[in-house]
């Protein structure tokens, strides 16, 4: 330990090189550096659980489901040899004889796999997605496979009229790479055509742009919606004395406390053409008979139903900054000369923009990913692009077309987010 | 020398035993299935008397079906199968075998002969048993109808009055998928049932189908879970409505709904057992599915639910209706008076088409 060489003018210990020095000696530099590296450690010990949880959890799911969108082992895995064959092959007739060859050589090694090895029944499927029937002829050739003899041309194109079909060896050529895009040409209602250009889907064929933007439109609608309903349950929870707030706040909260399928099933009995609402109209002679309102399975029950079940989630921001703002101000501009509309507008309404702007992201971000509900009340028209993503996972198990749907739906968020940011600023969020 | 051998004889009776006992330890096997009404089912026919006769086994239900393809693969890629017997549908069994999630069965070597003797591969009706999968069932979905939707003269009858909005006015339910939808529209154009699925595989076809299907478009609600059709015909919403025979029996024979199933181009489908590859209890779920897939177990299925055995041994043992005491046999949709114009559904075509029908029809509903 060095020792102290000398007093600097106030009498603090330096060293030689006029260092200040702590009362044992150690350069003070280092002795806060030493502090501040052992406070850092702390706060990362902390938050460490939480971090490694998000990580685990939360960005690691995300990354492997981005991967499974471009992810496309099954070609290469299942015809290495074919493939190989298929280099030379200029992609205009039917391939020649040494590809059903080497076609014939991939199928039978992949006989002699046990079942869970094989690769041939998730090629079938991986390019079904891409071309109809291609995945029966591939199960039904394989079945047959072990009895071809040469010429295999003509065996396999016996097997299955698609294999002497140039479209379906196009497709296995194009895809007989570990990366590919086309699941997000799919997501994007594209295909590609037989030169391998990317071109619009047939007309009828075309749904996930469509429901990307009506998943948008919805989203914006229950947003603003919410806010048209919330403004005045926030503000008046606001002005009232704090126990009768407490009371109103209970009524705002309740729909969080109730079965999600409760609340939609009371939707059904309140919103259908038979429902409570309609026979009430029809009851007081408002409406006709056969002059009954759609209310539900459209997207207006869409609207409705979500718009009741994320209404919290826009008047528990409003209200935290409302309460925060002092009424002396309302009371400032009205002495001052404003008009109540001109002070509401002018003093009032302004500083709820931090309360509207949390409110208004996290009832849209939520809106934009919902699915249950919309799946329940939606009908066709108010169903959204989650919807089908949830399909394809659960049903179709197309994974790669619903990581890829998935993706686009996470990027066009984020960009919407970093809109906000640059227009509004996210530093003006106020979350309570 | 002798005292020996009794010796060795009596260790290797005592190993025996401890065999024995190791292998009546409680075991539970997680089996998934529909839920509802259809789970309870086979909770009265297969589960509880299986464990009555082995006391050892617990059965946990699992209500996952309908998400069995998504749990099948999310569990074998994990590595970490839960899952000992699961009942699916013949078109998702067909892509799960494909990928190799799910053990192939060898018919005859796993499952009961019929009480003649017959081998399963045969008691079993023609085009039911698939590479990995065992039926259980016969279901079909029917066109339904409320009687007081229409005068008393002029009653529907057929697949073609569901397209006829002139004599038949009234909204329609109808399933929010093409299966079934399509096939029903080929039918009331005039396609024979035996080439249905040979039209609707050309371009054509799909066409004309659709052509059929614009027809009613505006007269069209679209459900999507099953229990939803009963419901819209209960509530007096649509005049028409599609649905699975079972559901349609349980409203209108145990609720009192008023209504009446149309039998013409009824759409068959089966419904059965699928073994999860690496599953945890496999010897036992084998012995489990020789049990529950014999002729008796099959046909005591159909006394609380309507839909029909899958082996042609069981169709004479289908008797009265658990609870209710209604002879169950003119329920089915197997049964002769019933099955005179079936549509047979084709769940390899469905497996192969599926996806590009799929996108055409969600199309059309948002035209």
């Amino acid at each position: 330990m060095a020792m102290a060489d000398a007093t600097d003018q106030h009498g603090a210990p330096t060293d030689s090189k006029g260092r200040l020095l702590t009362s044992d000696g150690t350069p003070l530099r280092r002795a806060l550096e030493r502090a501040n590296r052992r406070r850092k450690l702390t706060a990362l010990a902390l938050v460490g659980p939480l971090l490694a949880f998000i990580l685990i959890f939360f960005a690691f799911p995300i990354a492997q489901m981005m991967w499974r969108s471009v992810d496309n082992p099954q070609v290469v895995d299942a015809l290495p040899r074919t493939l190989e064959a298929l280099q030379a092959w200029d992609g205009r007739d039917v391939p020649p004889e040494p590809v059903f060859a080497a076609l014939h050589a991939d199928m039978m090694e992949d006989l002699d796999r046990t079942r869970r090895e094989q690769k041939f029944g998730p090629l079938g499927i991986r390019l079904n997605y891409e071309l109809s029937a291609a995945r029966s002829a591939i199960s039904r050739t394989a079945r047959s496979v072990p009895g071809f003899e040469a010429p295999y041309r003509d065996a396999f194109t016996d097997a299955h009229r698609l294999w002497g079909q140039p479209e379906l060896w196009r497709v296995i050529k194009r895809e007989g790479r570990p990366l590919t895009l086309s699941y997000y040409v799919a997501a994007l209602d594209r295909e590609y055509d037989e030169f391998g250009d990317i071109v619009k889907r047939d007309e009828n064929r075309r749904i996930y742009v469509n429901l990307f933007g009506r998943t948008l439109a919805l989203s914006l609608a229950i947003t603003f919606m919410t806010f048209l309903l919330g403004f005045p349950i926030a503000y008046y929870l606001s002005i009232l004395p704090m126990r009768h707030a407490n009371l109103l706040m209970i009524a705002v909260l309740l729909p969080f406390w109730t079965s999600l399928l409760v609340r939609t099933s009371a939707w059904i009995v309140l919103l259908q053409q038979q429902g409570v609402i309609n026979n009430t109209l029809v009851a007081l002679g408002i409406i006709g008979d056969d002059g009954r309102f759609s209310l539900i399975y459209n997207q207006t029950g869409t609207i409705i139903a979500m718009t009741h079940i994320l209404l919290p989630f826009m008047v528990l921001p409003l209200y935290s900054v409302m309460r925060t703002i002092p009424p002396s101000y309302m009371r400032a501009a009205k002495s001052l000369g404003a008009t109540p509309w001109t002070a509401f507008r002018r003093v009032y309404f302004p500083q709820t923009l931090p309360g509207i702007g949390a409110g208004g992201v996290l009832v849209f971000i939520i809106s934009i990913g919902y699915y249950i509900t919309p799946a329940l009340v939606g009908g066709q028209s108010g169903r959204m692009i989650s919807n089908e993503i949830a399909r394809h996972i659960q049903q179709s198990l197309n994974w790669g077309l619903a990581a890829a749907l998935g993706t686009m739906l996470l990027v066009g968020v984020l960009v919407l987010y970093w809109l906000y940011n640059r227009l509004v600023g996210a530093d003006s969020l106020k979350l309570g | 020398m002798s005292s020996k051998i009794k010796l060795i004889g009596l260790s290797s009776a005592l190993s025996v035993m401890a065999l024995s006992a190791a292998a009546q330890d409680p075991v539970s096997l997680t089996i998934v299935s529909w839920g509802g009404a259809y789970t309870a089912s086979q909770q009265r026919a297969y589960h509880e008397p299986y464990m009555e006769m082995n006391p050892h086994v617990t059965i946990i239900n699992d209500d996952g079906s309908a998400n069995a393809l998504a749990g099948l693969r999310a569990q074998a890629q994990a590595g970490n199968v839960t899952w000992d017997l699961v009942d699916m549908l013949p078109s998702d069994a067909q892509l799960a075998c494909d990928e190799g999630i799910i053990l192939q069965i060898d018919h005859d070597e796993m499952l009961a002969a019929a009480p003649d003797g017959t081998p399963a591969s045969e008691d079993f009706l023609p085009g039911s048993l698939g590479e990995c999968f065992i039926p259980q069932i016969v279901y079909s979905t029917v066109l339904t109808y409320r009687p007081d939707a229409f005068p008393e003269d002029n009653q529907p009858s057929s697949i073609a009055d569901l397209f006829d909005v002139e004599n038949f006015p009234g909204r329609r339910a109808l399933q929010d998928r093409p299966g079934t939808n399509l096939e029903w529209a080929l039918y009331a154009d005039g396609v024979d049932p035996d080439d249905i699925y040979d039209v609707l595989a050309t371009p054509e076809g799909v066409d004309r189908a659709f052509a059929k299907l614009d027809t009613i478009k505006d007269h069209i609600v679209f459900w999507t879970e099953g229990a939803q059709a009963p419901q819209l015909l209960a509530d007096g919403e649509v005049a028409f409505a599609t649905g699975y025979n079972g559901r349609m029996f349980d409203a209108i024979e145990v609720e009192g709904m008023n209504a009446d199933i149309i039998w013409d181009g009824q759409v068959v489908e089966w419904d059965g057992w699928v073994v999860p590859a690496d599953g945890p209890n496999l010897d036992l779920v084998m012995e489990y599915l020789y049990f529950a897939t014999d002729t008796q177990r099959l046909a005591d299925q159909a006394k609380f639910i309507s839909y029909g055995p899958a082996r042609a041994s069981s169709a004479a043992l289908v008797g009265e209706h658990a609870d209710l005491g209604i002879d169950m046999g003119p329920h089915m949709p197997t049964a002769p008076e019933n099955y005179f114009s079936p549509i047979v559904l084709d769940n390899d075509f469905w497996v192969d088409y599926g996806d590009e029908l799929r996108e055409r029809f969600a199309n059309w509903m948002l035209q």
